[in-house]
């Protein structure tokens, strides 16, 4: 059981949170060449240690934090809120 | 030291019958442990399922013997072990349910063609639904395996309820509508497959090298078609080959890395669990339609289950509460009688989720170096199809038919095989 201390709401389980991904991505520009995109959407570095990512604190106040949690202990080194403007594309989405 | 087993230790009903009345004295050992050479033909990386079924089928289809398996453990003891030992091909998109269906029909011959019981039971897969919705979706499914030759039936309430009388089916929140059927789906041991491979391929000529953990890959420079692996640095030293084949499910990118590759492919945990062993009240393998949930009844009476993975990144081969509970509240909420037995053990495996949720078996950027990955959590039903085509794949430097949709370059083309329509998200697969 992960327990994620959110900025906003305090120490919670991590049954009021959903996954939302690997948060060391950036999106290219536009005008990037398709390899590039290929990269972004697929390929994913997956590392067996700390690793950032998007958890949205959907049971709670609903924003999205980024964590930086290890893969294998699960210890859970930072919480920051998400700046706006680093809000990948998939927390906007109603996925499972 | 190599200490091949005798060749007439053919398994039989009369030789057991035999031993019986000698005092099982003349069992030999069923594979041969292997020290490490230093050069073969092909190194199989991960003596799982894949990996032990892909080396089988290299010496015994495509006659190539020398073939060293690496396992940085023991075999039998990952995700070869800890499934859910269920196989099926009740798929939707038709490559996927070629495929799969390649695989069972191996499936039914394969006790045969190893010499091993691998307690292969085709009890019947079914899978339920309790929206229309789903009644449509499970019926194009259907449809769409008959179309391909595939055994499916759509069965009404009163026809679960005979088939699986612990069902609860009037469940005030979920009532159960009706099931889709597989009669030919079923269960395997899987031990068995781990070590009835292991013995068939050991008696091929193929040396089975436990203890031996990859450290790194060995890479030359090859002209003009750049990099070439040509080897693997391990815990016992350097062992060359020609073709280096990864089949390492839930590390495959880490062993991918050492290669300088990225892969489409996240690692998740899923965990799975027994009860107490009961008298039989379950012959079919049951999926619930209302949530994440699979249930059958082992031979030995334990009822094994599972249900959605844990659902965030993670190599812990272990699982977080949350699921538990989850997959505890399935059970007893299909059926209710469930809630007086006690679960004996659970455990987790990690696995490759993918970024479409279907396997890789394919070439990779790198000349020499062969993927068998991404299995989400379908990986067992498939090891007999995955080690056949990878084998091929290995033997003839050509996709098999069957896998050649499973390549790598699907992502960077647009040929992503979704079998939900869910998009590039692992942990939603």
């Amino acid at each position: 059981m992960l327990r994620i201390r959110c900025p906003w709401c305090g120490e919670r389980d991590e049954i009021e949170f959903r996954y939302r991904g690997d948060a060391s991505r950036a999106r290219p520009t536009a005008d990037a060449a398709p390899a590039a995109f290929h990269a972004y959407v697929y390929q994913r570095d997956n590392p067996c240690g700390w690793h950032w990512e998007w958890w949205l604190h959907i049971g709670g106040c609903r924003r999205l934090l980024k964590i930086e949690r290890h893969t294998l202990t699960h210890e859970i080194k930072a919480v920051t809120p998400a700046a706006a403007a680093t809000e990948p594309d998939v927390a906007r989405e109603s996925g499972p | 030291m190599n200490c091949r087993p005798s060749t007439s230790g053919r398994y039989s009903g009369w030789r057991l019958l035999l031993e019986g009345l000698t005092g099982q004295r003349g069992w030999s050992r069923a594979w041969a442990k292997a020290a490490p050479r230093p050069r073969y033909r092909v190194v199989i990386v991960g003596g799982g399922g894949h990996g032990l079924a892909t080396a089988y089928y290299l010496a015994s289809e495509y006659g190539i013997r020398d073939v060293a398996v690496l396992e940085k453990g023991p075999i039998g003891l990952g995700n070869v072990g800890r499934n859910t030992t269920i196989i099926r091909s009740n798929y939707f998109l038709p490559d996927n349910i070629r495929f799969y269906e390649y695989s069972l029909k191996l499936w039914e011959g394969l006790e045969r063609q190893l010499n091993f019981n691998a307690m292969v039971s085709q009890r019947g897969a079914l899978n339920l639904f309790n929206t229309e919705g789903q009644r449509d979706l499970f019926t194009r499914r259907a449809n769409q395996m008959r179309l391909l030759g595939v055994d499916a039936e759509a069965l009404d309430r009163e026809q679960v309820k005979a088939l699986v009388p612990l069902i609860d089916l009037d469940n005030g929140r979920y009532p159960v509508l009706g099931g889709f059927l597989q009669p030919r789906g079923g269960t395997v041991r899987h031990d068995a497959v781990a070590w009835g491979y292991a013995r068939a391929a050991s008696r091929a000529g193929v040396d089975i090298i436990e203890h031996c953990e990859v450290t790194g890959l060995k890479r030359d420079a090859a002209g003009v078609t750049g990099a070439r692996v040509t080897g693997v640095h391990t815990t016992r030293g350097l062992i060359e080959a020609d073709t280096v084949c990864l089949a390492v499910a839930g590390h495959s990118s880490q062993l991918a890395n050492m290669a300088g590759l990225k892969l489409p492919i996240e690692s998740h945990v899923l965990q799975a669990f027994v009860t107490e062993p009961i008298k039989p009240v379950l012959d079919v393998v049951v999926t619930y339609g209302a949530g994440h949930f699979y249930v059958s009844q082992s031979d030995k009476g334990g009822l094994v289950f599972g249900g959605a993975i844990d659902g965030y990144n993670t190599y812990g081969q272990r699982g977080t509460l949350p699921v538990a509970e989850d997959v505890a509240m399935e059970a007893v909420t299909l059926m209710p009688a469930l809630a007086r037995v006690k679960v004996l053990r659970q455990w987790g495996g990690v696995m490759d989720m993918s970024m479409d949720g279907s396997p890789i078996i394919s070439r990779t950027p790198l000349d020499g170096l062969i993927l068998n990955a991404g299995w989400c959590y379908g990986g067992f039903k498939a090891i007999p199809a995955g080690g056949m085509t990878t084998a091929h794949l290995i033997a003839c430097n050509a996709p098999h038919p069957l896998a050649a949709h499973l390549d790598l370059d699907r992502f960077a083309t647009g040929r992503t095989m979704d079998e939900r329509g869910i998009g590039p998200f692992p942990y939603a697969h």
